[in-house]
């Protein structure tokens, strides 16, 4: 359907045979009405004076080469990713039977290991997990929170089932773009959103920091609370500013900070001032090369015997990386079911524990057919995705399988959803994963949508940003 | 009442002097650039590289003082760090760190200053083209400040930036009139020449003084009436007299309004070089030597912003002879 100022958006648009997140939802038929009134040159242009607009207002994430910093935007694209009310009341409340089941885990962990000695989980995955953290045994932290701040990946297969694929309960980032990107939509599209009915974004910073202050020491009126980052060369600083922007809390870096006497303060221009809630954006190892690695110069030497006597409270806890590991995700269904008795509303992608001999035979005899992953901390290395490999990785990865089962999952390939998504000479489909966050003080908040990222290389299954994948605005209606 | 993290206290600090430093020098490049020609035309470039101490620096890249080398070398060349492009640059990266307290505004326009400053091209300095380019660069550093104005919250942030700016800008007049002194020095035969009154009305307007100090003078440029106004006026915003009352007051409210403890050695050394400049005629201070007074004035800067640097920035007292002392074993 061409009319006389070319192309609209979505005439040419053919998702081919992947579940497309534009087309199969019931909600977005006003969007997609909208969308067809625009050209694809309208798109084009609004798409480039919003990329501008985020280089110069900085929304970059750093890379640093040899010489010099070279700030790149997080690629956005312009056409939203739209969640029914019933579809996001489905997410949120799988992501809150999660992040409780998690919270519910990482306590029992760190106390009386009940979920080991009745054999749910192998005790040699938790105790011998890299992220557990035996200093953590016996701390009690406010109302059992560990994972304050979670970001679940979800993706949708060609069924159009929301499956959960990853659970990030470290230091999960991305929620600033999910409210810049908003507020870059709002700006650039102001007709495409009027009168939709779109769930608000920009409270999460309150959110946020109600829940730091909900956390605080015992007996504090006035906590003050700070965001700790590793500084202005870590790529996710602009994340870090933004944070501590939306909460009004100073942004500290390591040397900023002092313990004496088992209390934590930071360097002011009148003397020290205690901090009592920290929300850190730095990973176990470097927090406090007291306790972990000694030549570590971002954190804070002392931190955690401040911690451990209850003087300051860490968003997250230390020592919550056990609970989102690989192979302790394939468990996760059954760890729900123990602590919660329920079901979980959002199932894994279907996972075949190697270490379970059952497991090992179904990946060893469909090899070809399944993504075999290592558990250990290697972040993306070793996966074979047996569909693309060679005759020699299949030996080999078969080879390794057989060697060590114990460090092994296999799942089937999932052919994920895509979304309409502007490329150079139109718009095609681009496949799109999502991370809602969860916020958790005393109780549990998801921010209504999340981040959608979005693979911009056709074809491609990484969405990840480092990998040239970019983001889109998504929208949960009223 | 809520406090300030030291480290933010250095970096506005530091923004606020890199952004005024900017300023000065792309004003000291126009002036030269517009108003200094000698009776033959032509412009001493050289005297620039004295007056911020760069010879070495500068000759080791460039062979002669050539207005394009001058030029390139002070407002685009990333690797000569009292270049404009160097200090937008050191402002941006305060202000990265800076973000949670600095506004929107703040951020957005350096951010965008710096990059369009990494983008000038060879015509943009070319000769004819160079007033516009320097009066943009000029402007972009008000636009700053502008905003700054009208958009950061006046807590104690506020102060800080205060202080380095006029600190910042009291430094940079000296050196002003340091250029001119500079340019003086060869030819004192032409002291009170027309050439020299038209040289002294270029260094006024460089310091946007012109017109106030004809509200003032209406009847002629005279040497040391250009210098007094320039070190001793009250109400000119650009005089080292007026820049010292303006970090005295920031200072003072720090201390009484913020209760901040510490800065009585930074408040001395304020009353001191205040007290010389209260006391001081221009024709005392040209009878012992102009030079040597700016020389005076500079160190006493120096001092304060180290006092400073100590009592609220978390620095370490330097020793007052750290480099006559031994090392520590």
């Amino acid at each position: 359907m061409t009319n006389e100022r070319g192309d609209s958006v979505l005439s040419g648009y053919d998702p081919h045979e992947f579940y497309c997140e534009m087309l199969r939802g019931e909600a977005n038929q006003p969007i997609r009405d909208r969308l067809a009134n625009l050209t694809i040159e309208a798109l084009q242009r609004r798409s480039a004076d919003a990329e501008a607009e985020l280089y110069n207002l900085g929304i970059t994430f750093t890379v640093y080469s040899a010489k010099d910093a070279i700030d790149r935007i997080l690629p956005f694209d312009v056409i939203p990713r739209v969640l029914s009310p019933k579809e996001w009341d489905h997410i949120e409340r799988g992501v809150i039977q999660r992040v409780s089941a998690i919270n519910l885990l990482l306590d029992d962990i760190y106390h009386d290991q009940k979920i080991l000695k009745d054999g749910i989980v192998p005790a040699e995955l938790i105790l011998g997990n890299a992220n557990y953290r035996p200093i953590m045994q016996g701390v009690d932290l406010p109302y059992k929170s560990y994972v304050n701040i979670c970001g679940t990946d979800i993706v949708r297969g060609a069924d159009g089932q929301f499956l959960v694929l990853e659970d990030n309960a470290r230091t999960p980032s991305g929620v600033s773009y999910v409210i810049e990107n908003r507020h870059m939509m709002a700006r650039a599209f102001p007709d495409l959103m009027n009168g939709i009915g779109i769930r608000p974004v920009d409270n999460y910073g309150l959110m946020l920091q109600q829940a730091m202050q909900e956390i605080a020491p015992k007996g504090i009126i006035e906590p003050q609370v700070a965001l700790l980052s590793p500084g202005t060369y870590n790529s996710a600083y602009f994340e870090h500013v933004f944070l501590a922007r939306e909460m009004g809390v100073p942004l500290v870096e390591g040397r900023d900070l002092v313990i004496e006497n088992d209390k934590v303060y930071m360097r002011t221009t009148g003397g020290l001032a205690q901090v009592h809630v920290i929300y850190r954006r730095l990973n176990d190892d470097f927090l406090d090369p007291e306790a972990f690695l000694p030549e570590s110069m971002l954190g804070v030497p002392g931190l955690m015997r401040a911690y451990r006597a209850g003087n300051v409270s860490l968003a997250n806890a230390v020592g919550t990386g056990v609970a989102d590991d690989k192979a302790v995700y394939a468990y996760m269904p059954r760890i729900i079911k123990y602590y919660l008795g329920e079901e979980a509303i959002l199932p894994n992608v279907e996972t075949h524990i190697c270490r379970e001999p059952d497991a090992l035979k179904y990946t060893l005899d469909n090899m070809e057919n399944l993504v075999v992953k290592p558990v250990g901390e290697a972040g993306g290395y070793g996966i074979t995705i047996g569909p693309k490999a060679t005759k020699e990785e299949l030996a080999e990865a078969r080879e390794k399988l057989i060697e060590d089962p114990a460090n092994y999952i296999s799942q089937p390939v999932i052919s994920l959803s895509v979304s309409p998504t502007l490329v150079e000479g139109g718009v095609e489909g681009r496949h799109v994963d999502l991370r809602p966050f969860a916020i958790t003080g005393e109780k549990t908040w998801v921010l209504p949508g999340g981040l959608t990222r979005v693979a911009l290389r056709r074809g491609s299954l990484v969405v990840n940003s480092s990998q040239g994948g970019g983001s889109k605005d998504t929208w949960v209606l009223e | 009442m809520s406090s300030l993290l030291s480290r933010y206290a250095d970096c506005i600090f530091w923004l606020a002097r890199f952004v005024e430093r900017a300023e000065n020098l792309a004003r000291i490049l126009d002036v030269n650039e517009t108003f200094s020609r000698d009776a033959r035309g032509s412009q001493n470039w050289l005297s620039i590289v004295q007056l911020n101490a760069d010879e070495k620096r500068f000759f080791e890249k460039h062979p002669i003082a050539t207005a394009d080398a001058v030029i390139r070398f002070y407002v685009t060349d990333i690797e000569n760090p009292t270049s404009i492009i160097s200090a937008i640059r050191a402002a941006r990266e305060n202000a990265r760190t800076l973000r949670p307290l600095i506004s929107t505004e703040m951020w957005v326009h350096l951010n965008v200053f710096y990059n369009r400053l990494k983008q000038i091209d060879k015509a943009e300095l070319a000769p004819g083209a160079m007033t516009r380019l320097l009066t943009w660069i000029k402007e972009a550093c008000q636009t700053h400040t502008g905003i700054t104005e009208g958009t950061f919250f006046r807590d104690q942030g506020w102060y800080f930036y205060q202080l380095g700016r006029y600190i910042e800008r009291a430094d940079q007049t000296t050196r002003l009139l340091d250029i001119k002194y500079h340019l003086l020095l060869p030819k004192s035969a032409d002291v009170g020449s027309p050439v020299d009154a038209s040289q002294w009305s270029a260094l006024l307007r460089s310091a946007a003084g012109y017109h106030a100090f004809r509200r003032l003078h209406s009847n002629g440029i005279t040497p040391s009436r250009v210098a007094g106004f320039l070190l001793l006026n009250h109400r000119f915003p650009r005089s080292v007299y007026l820049c010292l009352r303006e970090v005295d007051q920031n200072l003072n409210e720090l201390r009484s309004r913020h209760s901040l403890r510490g800065g009585s050695d930074a408040c001395n050394a304020v009353d001191e070089l205040h007290a010389i400049l209260s006391t001081k005629t221009i024709d005392e201070i040209l009878d012992a030597g102009l030079h040597e007074f700016i020389d005076l004035i500079q160190c006493q800067l120096a001092d304060i912003t180290n006092r400073l640097a100590v009592a609220f920035f978390g620095a370490m007292p330097t020793m007052p002879d750290a480099e006559a002392a031994p090392a520590p074993q």
